[in-house]
C-alpha cells in the first residue's frame, strides 16, 4: 500500500509519497529525483546504493521506506559544502581527493563508495589500513583495483585533521 | 623531447568532478518523456521445443502496452556469424534464451506481465560439454548455418590456424620438453552498472538508441541493419550515456537491445531495458572458457625450440567474439619469447552452455596461463631458472616474429630485469621450501599484447574533428569513447599540448554518432594509441591552420613559430610573442579568407588485417609486461596471500601517469580474481551463482600491494610515444601466482580459479593421502 514518508534529506524535511514495498533507494531515486546512489544488485551485496541514514553507512536498497521515517539522511548530492553567498558548491575533502587521486574511473560505485568513508571518518578521524579496508569492504568496484581509492581516503583523513571543521 | 606542459602528468579524470557529485547520467538514470520499461522473458529449459507462447493474459494486464515473441516480431538476425535472433522461434538452446518481451507503463506491470506469459516445451537433448558435442551421434545445436545451408555438425568452420617454421624439426632439437593441460572457466566482467538501453523512435521511424556501448560506429550499424529487417526506412543515432564499466562486455549487440528497439517500434514510446543483477549475470555473455594443451621444448642452453599449442572451444549455442578469441591468442602463442617452430589450432564447438564475449585480453588470459605455467615446467625439466630462461629467449626490438608481427621498441629484457629486482629474485629463489604451516613462494610471469591497434577488423582507424573559436577554447569530436579508462582526459592533454592550451580549454565530446566520426571500437587496448594519434593529427593540422593565419598577421615565416602557454611565440624575435586569443579573434572578426579554424583526420594504423595464413604485422607497436608475485600459501586452508606483487610494464610513454596506473592496479586485482576466486559455476547450462554472495570478485579489504613498474620505450608510432594498457595489467597474473604457488609449496594448479579447495586438494595429493 502506498505511504508517505516524511524524513530529512541534506538537511532539508520531504514529504515522500512512496509506492507498496519500495525500499530508501527508490523513494530517493524516484521520489525525489537523487540518482547519485545506484541499483548495483538490489540484494544488499554492492554498495553503490550506500546512503547515510542517521550517520550511519546503510544499503538503501535493503531499507524499507517507511523505516525513514523521522530520521536524517545524506545522499552523496548532499555531500558539497554549500557556499554562502551563492556560487558552485566546494567538493567535500573526500570528493575532492577522489579527484585528486584517480579514485575515479567509470564512478558507478563512486557515490556509495564516498559515503561509506565519510561514515568511516566521522566516527573514526584517524582510522589505520585495516579500518579502511573494513569500512570499504561493503562497497565493491571493478575499475580501479581499490588501490588509489585508500589512497583517496588516508588523504581525505590528513586533509581533515589539517582544515579546522567549520 | 622538449619540456611537456600537458602530456606526461597526472591530472584528475575529466568527469571525475560530476562523478564524485553523482551527477553524472548513467543509462539506469535516464528518464524520457513517456518511457515505457521494458522486461525479456527468459527460457526455462536449457534444450526445448517452444510449443506454444500464450500471451493473452499477460496483454491484459493494466498498463502493459505490448508483448512481443518472434512469432508476432520480424526476425533480427545478429552476431558474427548471424546465427542468433533477437527472439527466439521454434527452439530454445539455452537457459538465456530471448523467448517473450513486455513494455509497461510500470516496472511492476511489466514483471506481473511476464509472470503470465505462459510457454510450452518440449524437451530435446542437450550438450554441456564442447568434446562431447563433436563426437557422433551428439545433439545438434543448429541444423542450419544463417543462409539456411544445412550443417552436419557442432564444430564451427572458422579457420583458426597459424604455424611457421617445424614443430616436429623443433621438437627433435630439443633437449627438453613440457606438456600439460591449463584450464579456465568461466568468469565475467561485472561492471557495476548493469547492462541496459533506452530505444526511441522518432515520427518519421528515425531511431535513437541511449546506450553504453563500447562500440558506438559498429552498433549503429547494426542496429541500421535490424531497421532493415524490420522494413523501417528511418536512420539510427547511438548516444551513449556514461557507462558503468566496459571490460569487452559492450562490444558486441545484444539481443536485449534489439528487444527494445522492437518494443520501441511496436508502441511508439522510448522503451528502456536495464538489467537486475542476477539477469546480468545470466543473460549476458562471459570470457571464454577454455583447455588449452601445450607442448613446448628447448635445447640444452635454455633456447627454446617449438611451441605446440591446441584447443577445442567451448562457444555455447550462439556465436559472439567469445569465438574469435583464437585470433588473438595466436599473438603470444607465436610470440611471446623467441621460438622459432610454432602451432597453433583452435576448434570452436556448439553447446548447450552460455555463449562467450570479449573480456579483457581477449584470450591472451588464457592462454598466457598455459604458456607461462608450463614454461615454469620446462624450466624445472631442463634445470635452468625460470627468469634465467625468460631473459635469454626475451624478445627484442627489431625482432620479426613468427607470426610477422615486428616491434619496433621492447621493453620485454626491462620489465623482467626490473620484477627479478625488486623482489631479489636469486636470494627469494634460493630460500629452502617451508615446512610450516604457512609457506612463502616466488614466480614470475611475462605477457606481449598488441600495443598500437589491432587489425581485426578492415579498418582499425579512428576520426577526430577539431574546432578553436574566437576565444582559444577546443572542442575535440572523437569517434572513441570513455568507457571509465580515461580516454576522455588522454584526449585533451594530447591536444592542450598540442595547441599549447591550458587542459581546460579542451573540451572532448565522445558518444554520439550524429556528430562523432568513425571509430572501431573501444577494445584491444587501442583507444590512447589510435584515437590519440587521430586527435593528435586533427590538432596539428589546426595549428597549421592557426600559424599560416599568423604567419601574415605577424609577418614572420610559420617555420618559427610555435603554440605555447597560450601563445604564438616566434623562436627568433620574443617581441613578435602574442597572445593566442588576440590571432584567433583577429582571423575571426577578419572580412575575408579563412575565419574558421576546423580540421578533420582520420587515422588508420599502417597494419596487416591478419587472414588465410595469419601472418603479417597487425599492430603498429607491441606492449610487454612482466608480472611477479610473492605468495604466502596457508597449508591448512589452501588460501593463497598476496605478499608483494610487482607489475612492470613497457608503455611506450605514460601521457598520464596517474591514470595509467589505475589501469594497471585495477586490471591486476581483477587478474588476481581471475587467479584465485572468481568463477561462474554452471551445472547442466543453468547458472547456480548468479550474485555477488556467491561469485567472489575481490574487495577493498582484499586489496593486493600492486608496485606497478612504468618501462618507457617511446615507440615513435605511439603519440608522444604512448602504447595501450587497458588490458596487459591482467595477462600474466595467473600464471604468475601459479608459478609462485609452486615455488612455495610444490604443487602445480593447472586450474583456474585456484581456490583454497584446489590447492587443498592438490597438496594432499602430493603428500600421498587420499
Amino acid at each position: 500500500m502506498e505511504e508517505v514518508v516524511r524524513f530529512t534529506v541534506n538537511g532539508e524535511a520531504v514529504s515522500v509519497r512512496a509506492g507498496a514495498g519500495w525500499n530508501l533507494l527508490r523513494v530517493l531515486r524516484e521520489g525525489l529525483g537523487l540518482t547519485g546512489a545506484k541499483e548495483g544488485c538490489g540484494a544488499g551485496e554492492c554498495g553503490a546504493c550506500t546512503v547515510l541514514v542517521d550517520g550511519a553507512a546503510v544499503n538503501a536498497c535493503l531499507f524499507p521506506a517507511p523505516e525513514a521515517e523521522g530520521r536524517s539522511v545524506v545522499t552523496i548530492e548532499g555531500l558539497a559544502a554549500r557556499e554562502e553567498a551563492g556560487g558552485v558548491g566546494r567538493l567535500h575533502p573526500i570528493q575532492q581527493a577522489f579527484v585528486d587521486h584517480g579514485a575515479v574511473q567509470c564512478g558507478f560505485c563512486t557515490p556509495g563508495m564516498v559515503l561509506s568513508a565519510k561514515a568511516l571518518l566521522d566516527r573514526s578521524p584517524e582510522p589505520d589500513e585495516a579500518e579502511i579496508r573494513t569500512a570499504l569492504a561493503g562497497n565493491i568496484c571493478r575499475c580501479t583495483g581499490y588501490t588509489q581509492i585508500l589512497e583517496a581516503v588516508r588523504a581525505a583523513a590528513q586533509a581533515r585533521r589539517e582544515v579546522p571543521r567549520g | 623531447m622538449a619540456d611537456l606542459c600537458a602530456v606526461g602528468k597526472a591530472i584528475p579524470k575529466a568527469d571525475a568532478g560530476e562523478k564524485v557529485v553523482g551527477r553524472s547520467v548513467y543509462v539506469h538514470d535516464l528518464v524520457l518523456p513517456g518511457m515505457l520499461h521494458g522486461r525479456i522473458l527468459y527460457s526455462e529449459r536449457v534444450s526445448a521445443r517452444i510449443v506454444a507462447v500464450d500471451t493473452a493474459e499477460a496483454e491484459k494486464v493494466p498498463g502493459v502496452r505490448a508483448v512481443i515473441t518472434a512469432e508476432n516480431t520480424p526476425e533480427i538476425r545478429f552476431g558474427f556469424l548471424k546465427d542468433n535472433t533477437a527472439l527466439k522461434k521454434g527452439r530454445v538452446r539455452q537457459y538465456r534464451d530471448e523467448v517473450a518481451a513486455v513494455a509497461a507503463t510500470t516496472p511492476e506491470a511489466a514483471a506481473e506481465a511476464l509472470a503470465r506469459i505462459r510457454v510450452t516445451y518440449e524437451d530435446l537433448p542437450a550438450v554441456f560439454d564442447p568434446e562431447a558435442a563433436l563426437a557422433e551421434g551428439a545433439p545438434r545445436l543448429h541444423d542450419a548455418d544463417a543462409k539456411g545451408k544445412p550443417v552436419k555438425d557442432n564444430r564451427l568452420r572458422l579457420p583458426w590456424k597459424v604455424e611457421a617454421g617445424d614443430v616436429a624439426a623443433g621438437e627433435a632439437a630439443s633437449a627438453f620438453v613440457a606438456e600439460g593441460e591449463y584450464e579456465a572457466g568461466w568468469v565475467t566482467h561485472c561492471c557495476m552498472g548493469t547492462s541496459g538501453c533506452v530505444a526511441s523512435f522518432d515520427t518519421r521511424d528515425n531511431l535513437t538508441v541511449h546506450s553504453n556501448t563500447q562500440i558506438p560506429s559498429l552498433a549503429k550499424n547494426d542496429f541500421q541493419e535490424a531497421l532493415k529487417a524490420m522494413g523501417v526506412k528511418g536512420r539510427v543515432r547511438v548516444v551513449n550515456t556514461a557507462v558503468g564499466g566496459g571490460f569487452g562486455s559492450k562490444l558486441d549487440t545484444y539481443a536485449y537491445e534489439y528487444i527494445a528497439i522492437l518494443l520501441a517500434h511496436r508502441t511508439r514510446k522510448p522503451v528502456k531495458i536495464v538489467f537486475g543483477r542476477e539477469e546480468e549475470f545470466v543473460a549476458t555473455s562471459p570470457r571464454q572458457p577454455t583447455r588449452i594443451r601445450i607442448r613446448q621444448g628447448c635445447d640444452r642452453e635454455g633456447r627454446l625450440t617449438f611451441r605446440d599449442i591446441s584447443m577445442v572451444l567451448d562457444n555455447g549455442a550462439y556465436t559472439s567474439w567469445g569465438a574469435t578469441t583464437p585470433t588473438v591468442m595466436m599473438m603470444p602463442s607465436t610470440s611471446l619469447y623467441r621460438v622459432p617452430n610454432v602451432r597453433f589450432q583452435a576448434t570452436c564447438v556448439y553447446t548447450n552452455n552460455t555463449y562467450s564475449q570479449a573480456m579483457r585480453g581477449y584470450g591472451t588470459p588464457q592462454v598466457t596461463f598455459a604458456i607461462e605455467a608450463n614454461l615454469d615446467e620446462l624450466a624445472e625439466t631442463a634445470g635452468i631458472d625460470p627468469y634465467e630462461l625468460r631473459l635469454k629467449n626475451a624478445n627484442q626490438a627489431g625482432d620479426v616474429t613468427p607470426q610477422g608481427f615486428r616491434p619496433v621498441t621492447c621493453g620485454h629484457r626491462e620489465c623482467l630485469e626490473e620484477v627479478a629486482k625488486r623482489l631479489d629474485w636469486t636470494a627469494a629463489r634460493a630460500r629452502p621450501r617451508s615446512t610450516g604451516r604457512k609457506a612463502r613462494g616466488v614466480g614470475m610471469a611475462c605477457l606481449m599484447h598488441v600495443g598500437g591497434g589491432a587489425k581485426i577488423y578492415k579498418s582499425d582507424g579512428c576520426g577526430t574533428m577539431i574546432k578553436v573559436d574566437d576565444q582559444g577554447r577546443v572542442d575535440v569530436f572523437s569517434g572513441s569513447m570513455d568507457i571509465g579508462q580515461g580516454l576522455d582526459t588522454v584526449l585533451r592533454q594530447i591536444v592542450a599540448e598540442t595547441l599549447g592550451v591550458p587542459v581546460d580549454y579542451v573540451n572532448v565530446v565522445v558518444g554520439d554518432t550524429d556528430v562523432c566520426p568513425w571509430d572501431v571500437g573501444v577494445h584491444a587496448s587501442r583507444s590512447t594509441f589510435v584515437a590519440g594519434n587521430s586527435a593528435l593529427a586533427a590538432a596539428r593540422t589546426v595549428r597549421d591552420q592557426i600559424l599560416s593565419f599568423a604567419e601574415e598577421v605577424l609577418e614572420a615565416p610559420k617555420e618559427i613559430l610555435s603554440l605555447r602557454d597560450g601563445q604564438v611565440v616566434c623562436s627568433e624575435d620574443a617581441s613578435k610573442n602574442t597572445p593566442l586569443e588576440k590571432i584567433l579573434r583577429k582571423a575571426h572578426f577578419a572580412t575575408s579568407g579563412n575565419t574558421m579554424f576546423l580540421a578533420a583526420e582520420f587515422f588508420e594504423p599502417a597494419t596487416d588485417l591478419l587472414a588465410g595464413d595469419f601472418k603479417g604485422n597487425f599492430s603498429a607497436s607491441y606492449a610487454w609486461g612482466c608480472h611477479g608475485v610473492e605468495v604466502e600459501v596457508d597449508t591448512e586452508t589452501g588460501h593463497v596471500e598476496i605478499v608483494k606483487y610487482v607489475a612492470a610494464h613497457d608503455v611506450g610513454k605514460a601521457i598520464n601517469p596517474m591514470l595509467l596506473k589505475g589501469q594497471i592496479y585495477g586490471a591486476g586485482l581483477m587478474g588476481v580474481g581471475y587467479a584465485l576466486t572468481e568463477e561462474m559455476i554452471y551445472e547442466e547450462g543453468r547458472l547456480l551463482n548468479p550474485n555477488f554472495r556467491d561469485y567472489k570478485i575481490l574487495t577493498a579489504a582484499d586489496t593486493i600491494p600492486v608496485e606497478p613498474v612504468l618501462v618507457e620505450t617511446d615507440d615513435p608510432a605511439g603519440p608522444f610515444g604512448a602504447k595501450g594498457i587497458g588490458e596487459p595489467g591482467l595477462v600474466p597474473t595467473a600464471p604468475a601466482i601459479a608459478n609462485a604457488i609452486y615455488h612455495a609449496v610444490g604443487v602445480r594448479l593447472r586450474t583456474l580459479p585456484m581456490k583454497p579447495e584446489r590447492v587443498l586438494a592438490a597438496l594432499r595429493e602430493k603428500a600421498g593421502e587420499p
